[in-house]
């Protein structure tokens, strides 16, 4: 299943669907130039939806951490949604599951955010 | 690899598409060997990881270079070797991912992946100089 990324815009939030895999080569170029559109755009409040990502390497969480960091440098926030459990085995080896907000039901992303 | 073979060694191009085509032919023989989905996907991402380090870092996806698979089943054990041709590295000099100052860079965690999915992990200055990468996981019904 091939890298698919559909975004939506709920109270000046983007919400990023991502499926597919996020992997050297396939996802991740993808992923990195979504994110800098979205950040040259002004659109600095972020979630990553990746329920449906059946598949992540080193090349994609090099590129989450990228996002993640680009956001910051701009004054925004990307944050993290329903991790599958290799995703989140992934960041927990990476010791990136305490750098990244992470969460489990749209909602709870949604309000985290500081207004 | 047939049931009476025991070895496989496949020849790649340094080229990002060996990475899946590496990836898929270790899953297919790890399938075989009777591993379940959690340690195909292991040993699928642990390949994947090394042949990335070959193609990218070794052979700087030259593509007068190659990079050479090999994959083992012996005593109860997958063995899997993927060789470069570029300079070879020294293991200690690579810096720790999971540093404070290194946490946040963008590369850098395939041998920290490769080293927590397979029981052993190694590496050496094969006979092509280049780095050779032992990934090695204990069959299922050797525990």
């Amino acid at each position: 299943m091939s890298f698919k990324a559909t975004s939506r815009d709920i109270r000046g939030i983007t919400v990023v669907d991502v499926s597919g895999r996020i992997t050297l080569g396939e996802g991740s170029a993808m992923l990195r130039e979504m994110v800098r559109d979205m950040t040259s755009k002004g659109q600095l409040k972020i979630v990553l939806n990746l329920g449906d990502v059946t598949y992540i390497d080193s090349s994609g969480i090099g590129e989450l951490v990228s996002g993640f960091t680009t956001v910051k440098n701009s004054g925004g926030e990307l944050k993290l949604l329903n991790l599958t459990k290799k995703v989140h085995d992934l960041l927990q080896i990476t010791k990136l599951y305490t750098v990244f907000d992470v969460h489990n039901d749209e909602s709870s992303a949604l309000g985290s955010f500081h207004s | 690899m047939t049931s009476q073979t025991k070895r496989m060694d496949v020849t790649l191009e340094s080229i990002i598409d060996s990475v899946d085509l590496a990836e898929d032919i270790t899953v297919r023989i790890a399938e075989a060997a009777g591993f379940d989905d959690e340690d195909r996907h292991r040993i699928g991402m642990s390949v994947r990881e090394a042949v990335i380090n070959a193609v990218t870092y070794g052979n700087h996806q030259n593509r007068e270079k190659k990079v050479f698979l090999t994959i083992e089943l012996e005593q109860g054990r997958l063995v899997i070797r993927v060789l470069d041709q570029g300079e070879g590295f020294v293991l200690a000099d690579v810096p720790d991912p999971l540093a404070e100052e290194n946490l946040l860079k963008s590369s850098g965690r395939g041998i920290l992946l490769m080293k927590a999915f397979m029981d052993e992990f190694d590496v050496v200055r094969g006979r092509t100089g280049g780095a050779e990468l032992t990934l090695v996981k204990r069959l299922p019904a050797a525990g």
